[in-house]
C-alpha cells in the first residue's frame, strides 16, 4: 500500500435526517485507485452516507475531505456540481430524451465538440456498446443500461466515483457477470471508486475493502477475507455469509469445548482458560461423517444442487448449520454423523451473564 | 436533499403565487372592518335571505342530481357490459363541452313559452297556456347537473373500473346478490371519488354566473355582480364575495379529505382486472334506453338546436362580425394561458427541489384558486390593485408632478391576474403530474454532471414536460375562452369575448344570436374533452 495522503477522507461524520441520526460518527479513508464497498442492511445508512459524499445530504459533525480539499463540514457544503464526483444511481437516471451517445456526453459540456466525440466513442467501446449509440435508454437491457450509466458517471473523469446498490436491478447471473466487468473496467481506468450495496456478493467480488455498517457505524473495515473469516464482531459474524453460534468454554490455551466437542485452533480473541466464549461456525466447518460419535438430529434442509445445507440440532439443543455433498440425502428428523474442523475458532466474549460463585462478573 | 437546496431562489415562485391566492382573500375578508352599514342591512334583510335560500336549493338539487346520473352512468359503463357500451363510455363525457351557459340558453330558448316545446304541448287537446315556468329552481338544477355531472361520473367509472374481482366476488361469496354487493361494497369503497366528483361539480355551481344569469335565478355570483355594477359599492361586493369563499373553501376541505383517502381505498395494485358483468335482455335494453336518453338530452339536442340556430345567424350574414371579436378572445386565452404554464412549471420545480412541509402548503395555496369564483377573485383583485394604483399615482405625482392617470386600471392586469389564479391549478395539475414521472435521480444526475437548478430545468425537465405543458396550454387556453365573470367585471373598454358577447345577447333575450359565439366555443371546449377521452381507457 502507498504511504501518500488518501484521496477520500471521512472523518467522524454524523448525518441526521429531521429527528433520526442515520450515521454516527463514521470513519474511515480510501486511497487512490482503491475500489471500497459500503456494505450492510437495508436501513443502515449506507445510502445517506454515500449521498453525503456526492452532496445531496447535509452534515452535521465531522467532515468529509478529497484530496486535500473540505467538501462536506459543519459550515462548508461545496455544491455536488463542483464537487468533481461521479455517481452511478440505483436507477441509473438515464436522460430518457438522450441517446446513449448523448448521455455519456453529457457532463463533458467544457470539452470541445471534437474531443467530446472522441472521448465518447472511446467510453463506448471500453462499456461494449459501441453499436448503440444513437440507441435511446429504453431501447436497451438492464445490463446495457447500467454500462451506459457507468460510461456516462466516468466520462468527466471524476476524482471519486460513487455507486449506489448498481446491480440490484439486474437479474442473478448478469449480475454476477456484470460485477467482474465493472471491476475491469475500474481498474482499467484506475479510478477511485466507493461502492454500497447490501449483497455481500457484490462487495466481495467488486471491492478491495469492505465496511460493514450497521445502524449508522462502521462496524470493521478489512479486506473481503478477513470480513468473512475474522469478523469483528457478532453483528459482523452473523450478517456476513451463514453460520451459526453456540456457546463454548475456554478449556486450555488453543481448545474450545462446546456442543460440537472439543474444538482445537488459533482463538481469534486471547481467552484465558475458564472463559466463557460466543463460537462461529460456519457451515463448511461442519463436515458429515457417518463414523462419528457426535449426532446431530436434521431440522431442516434445502438443496443447493452440488450440496444441501442442513440445519442441525446438537445434542446441546444448539443449532449449527452444515454444508453436505448432495450424496448424502437424509430425511428430516434423522440423526447423522458429524465432525467439526474449525482452523481459526472465531470466538466473542460471551453476552449471556458469566456466573462464577454465583456472582455476575461480565459487568466487571 | 436538504443540503443541495439550502439557498432555494425557485421557493420565491411559490411565495409569490400563494400571495397572490391570499390577497383576494383578505381582501374579501377585510371588508367587514369597515361595513357601509346602510347598504349591508338593505343586502342582510332584503336579498341575503333568498340569496341563501336559491344558494341552498341549487347546491342541494345538482348535488342529488350529478350524483345519482353520474354514479349510475359510472357503474354501468366501468363495470357492466352491454350493447353499445364503448361508444357510451366516451360520448357520455361530452356534455362538458358545452359551458353550461349555453346549454341555459338552449334549453330556455326550447322550452321556453314560445319554444318548440311547449308549442308542441299546446296542440294537445286539454294542454293550454303556459304549461310550466322555465325560469324556476327545477330547471336550473337540470341545466347545471346535465352539463357537469361528468365529473362525478369520469371519477366513478375510473374507481369502479379499478376495484379487483374480488372486490365484488368476495361478497358473493359470503351470500350477497349482486345488487347487493353493490350497495353494500363498491358503492362505500367508490366513495372517495364520488365525493370529489361532486365538490368539483359544486365547486363549479357555486362559481357559476352565467347560467343563473340568464334564468334569472339570483345567487352569490349574480349579487356581487349587481353590487358592484347596480349598487356601484364594491364593499357590498366584497362582503358577499366573503360569504361565497367561505362555502367555496369549505368544499376544498371536503375535496382534500377524500383525496387521501383515495390512497386506502385504492383496491388496483396487484388485484386481478374485473369481469364485467354482463347484461342481456330487459335489464340490457334499460340501460341501453338509460343511457341514450341522457346522452340525447345533454348533448345532441343541444347541438342540434344550436348548429339550427348558427345557420340561420349565417344565412343572416351576422356570421363575420366576429372575427374581431374571436381574435380578441384567443388572444386573451394565449396570452393567459402562457403566463399560466410559465407559473405552474416554476411552482412545480420549486416543490420538487424541495418537498418541505412550509413549500407543500405554499403550492397549495397557490393553487386554490380554481375554487374561487370568478366574481370573487375579480372584486378581490381590482379593489387592492386600485389602491396600489392610487398609491402609485400619488407617489409619481409628488415626485415628477405631473398626473400619470390610472397606470394598472383600465389594463389587461386586473384580467390576467385573475385568471392566473383561477387556472393555476388546471396547468399546474398537468405540469406536475409530468414533473411527478420525471425520476428524482435525474435531477441529481444532472447536478453531479455539472448542471446547476436553471440549466437542469432548461436540459431536462423542459424537454421531458414538453406533452404535459402542451396538454396545460390547451385547457388553459380552452377555460380562459369559456370564461364569463372575471372577463366581463374586469375587461378594459372594447375587450369583449365570445363569452362577454353571449352574456350581452342573452341578457336581452336574443337566444339565436347567442347561438354563433356560443357553437364556437363549443367548438373550443370539445378540444379538452377530446383530450381526456384519448387518456381514458375504455
Amino acid at each position: 500500500m502507498q504511504h501518500e495522503a488518501p484521496l477520500l477522507q471521512v472523518a467522524d461524520l454524523a448525518i441526521s435526517i429531521g429527528r433520526n441520526e442515520i450515521i454516527k460518527g463514521v470513519s474511515f479513508t480510501l486511497s487512490q485507485g482503491e475500489i471500497g464497498c459500503l456494505l450492510g442492511p437495508s436501513g443502515c445508512g449506507k445510502t445517506t452516507l454515500l449521498r453525503s459524499i456526492a452532496g445531496f445530504e447535509e452534515v452535521q459533525q465531522g467532515k468529509i475531505s478529497l484530496g486535500t480539499q473540505t467538501i462536506s463540514s459543519e459550515s462548508i457544503a461545496v455544491p455536488p456540481e463542483q464537487r468533481h464526483v461521479g455517481m452511478v444511481f440505483q436507477d441509473y437516471a438515464l436522460f430518457p430524451h438522450l441517446s446513449v451517445a448523448e448521455n455519456i456526453g453529457f457532463g463533458l459540456k467544457q470539452t470541445s465538440r471534437k474531443k467530446r466525440r472522441h472521448k465518447v466513442e472511446r467510453l463506448l467501446e471500453l462499456v461494449g456498446l459501441s453499436e448503440a449509440a444513437r440507441a435511446f435508454p429504453h431501447e436497451l437491457s438492464g445490463g446495457q443500461q447500467q454500462r451506459v450509466a457507468l460510461a456516462r458517471a466516468i466520462a468527466p473523469e471524476p476524482r471519486l466515483l460513487l455507486l449506489d446498490e448498481p446491480f440490484s436491478n439486474l437479474d442473478v447471473t448478469l449480475r454476477d457477470k456484470l460485477t467482474v466487468e465493472v471491476r475491469d473496467i475500474l481498474k482499467t481506468t484506475g479510478i477511485t471508486a466507493l461502492m454500497v450495496t447490501h449483497n455481500q456478493f457484490e462487495a466481495f467480488s467488486v471491492a478491495d475493502s469492505v465496511g460493514v455498517i450497521f445502524e449508522g457505524a462502521i462496524q470493521q473495515w478489512d479486506g473481503a477475507y478477513n470480513v468473512y473469516h475474522r469478523p469483528a464482531n457478532l453483528e459482523v459474524a452473523t450478517f456476513v455469509g451463514d453460520g451459526a453460534i453456540i456457546r463454548g468454554t475456554v478449556s486450555a490455551p488453543r481448545q474450545v469445548t462446546c456442543g460440537l466437542g472439543e474444538l482445537t485452533g488459533d482463538l481469534s480473541l486471547p481467552c484465558e482458560s475458564g472463559c466463557h466464549v460466543d463460537l462461529l461456525v460456519r457451515p463448511e466447518d461442519v463436515l458429515h461423517n457417518d463414523d462419528s460419535a457426535v449426532k446431530a438430529r436434521i431440522l431442516h434442509k434445502s438443496f443447493r444442487g452440488p450440496n444441501i445445507l442442513y440445519k442441525l440440532e446438537l445434542p446441546s439443543q444448539e443449532t449449527c448449520l452444515a454444508l453436505v455433498s448432495s450424496h448424502h440425502d437424509h430425511k428430516l428428523g434423522e440423526y447423522i454423523g458429524i465432525v467439526p474442523e474449525v482452523e481459526n475458532l472465531v470466538v466473542f466474549p460471551s453476552r449471556a451473564p458469566m456466573y462464577i460463585a454465583g456472582e455476575d462478573v461480565s459487568q466487571r | 436533499m436538504a443540503l443541495l437546496y439550502k439557498r432555494d431562489p425557485w421557493r420565491s415562485a411559490a411565495w409569490v403565487l400563494a400571495a397572490a391566492v391570499l390577497i383576494p382573500l383578505i381582501t374579501v375578508f377585510s371588508s367587514f372592518l369597515t361595513p357601509e352599514k346602510e347598504i349591508w342591512q338593505h343586502l342582510s334583510t332584503t336579498l341575503l335571505p333568498d340569496l341563501i335560500k336559491n344558494t341552498v336549493f341549487l347546491v342541494s338539487g345538482v348535488a342529488l342530481f350529478t350524483a345519482v346520473i353520474g354514479v349510475s352512468l359510472g357503474w354501468f359503463t366501468g363495470a357492466c357490459d352491454f350493447p353499445g357500451r364503448r361508444f357510451f363510455s366516451w360520448s357520455l363525457a361530452l356534455p362538458m363541452a358545452l359551458p353550461a351557459y349555453v346549454m341555459a340558453f338552449i334549453f330556455l330558448g326550447l322550452m321556453d313559452f314560445n319554444g318548440p316545446v311547449q308549442q308542441l304541448l299546446r296542440t294537445v287537446p286539454g294542454f293550454e297556456g303556459r304549461m310550466f315556468e322555465v325560469r324556476s329552481t327545477p330547471f336550473v338544477v337540470m341545466v347545471m347537473g346535465l352539463t357537469l355531472y361528468p365529473y362525478v361520473y369520469l371519477l366513478s367509472r375510473t374507481s369502479f373500473m379499478n376495484q379487483g374481482r374480488a372486490i365484488l366476488e368476495a361478497p358473493r361469496t359470503l351470500g350477497l346478490r349482486p345488487s347487493r354487493a353493490f350497495f353494500k361494497v363498491a358503492l362505500p369503497m367508490s366513495r372517495p371519488w364520488i365525493v370529489s366528483g361532486l365538490a368539483l361539480v359544486l365547486m363549479e355551481t357555486l362559481a357559476d354566473f352565467g347560467a343563473v344569469s340568464i334564468f334569472n335565478y339570483d345567487t352569490f355570483t349574480t349579487a356581487i355582480y349587481k353590487s358592484w355594477f347596480g349598487f356601484f359599492s364594491l364593499k357590498a361586493a366584497a362582503q358577499l364575495s366573503s360569504l361565497l369563499v367561505i362555502l367555496a373553501l369549505t368544499l376544498v376541505f371536503v375535496e382534500g379529505l377524500f383525496k387521501k383517502r383515495m390512497r386506502y381505498y385504492d383496491s388496483s395494485r396487484g388485484a386481478v382486472a374485473r369481469t364485467r358483468l354482463k347484461l342481456t335482455g330487459w335489464p340490457s335494453l334499460m340501460v341501453v334506453a338509460y343511457c341514450s336518453t341522457i346522452l340525447f338530452v345533454a348533448f345532441i339536442v343541444p347541438i342540434l338546436q344550436l348548429a339550427l340556430w348558427s345557420m340561420k345567424v349565417v344565412r343572416s350574414g351576422e356570421s363575420t362580425a366576429y372575427l374581431e371579436v374571436i381574435l380578441k378572445t384567443l388572444f386573451l386565452g394565449a396570452a393567459a394561458a402562457a403566463i399560466i404554464c410559465l407559473a405552474a412549471v416554476l411552482l412545480a420545480y420549486s416543490r420538487r427541489r424541495n418537498k418541505s412541509w412550509s413549500n407543500s402548503m405554499l403550492s397549495r395555496i397557490a393553487t386554490v384558486g380554481y375554487a374561487l369564483p370568478g366574481t370573487v377573485l375579480a372584486v378581490g383583485i381590482f379593489i387592492p390593485l386600485s389602491k396600489f394604483d392610487n398609491l402609485l399615482r400619488k407617489a409619481v405625482e409628488a415626485i415628477a408632478h405631473i398626473d400619470p392617470g390610472p397606470i394598472f386600471q383600465g389594463t389587461l392586469a386586473v384580467m390576467l391576474a385573475a385568471y392566473l389564479i383561477r387556472f393555476l391549478a388546471v396547468g399546474f395539475g398537468a405540469v406536475d403530474s409530468g414533473m411527478q414521472n420525471i425520476k428524482p435521480s435525474l435531477d441529481e444526475a444532472s447536478a453531479i454532471l455539472g448542471r446547476r437548478g436553471g440549466e437542469t430545468l432548461r436540459e431536462i425537465h423542459f424537454p421531458l414536460l414538453k406533452k404535459g405543458l402542451l396538454t396545460a396550454l390547451v385547457l388553459v387556453l380552452v377555460d380562459v375562452i369559456k370564461e364569463m365573470p372575471i372577463t366581463l367585471m374586469t375587461r378594459p373598454f372594447g375587450w369583449d369575448t365570445l363569452a362577454v358577447k353571449i352574456y350581452e345577447l342573452t341578457s336581452e333575450g336574443e337566444w339565436v344570436r347567442a347561438a354563433l359565439p356560443g357553437s364556437y366555443l363549443v367548438m373550443a371546449g370539445i378540444i379538452p374533452v377530446i383530450l381526456l377521452i384519448n387518456q381514458m381507457e375504455k
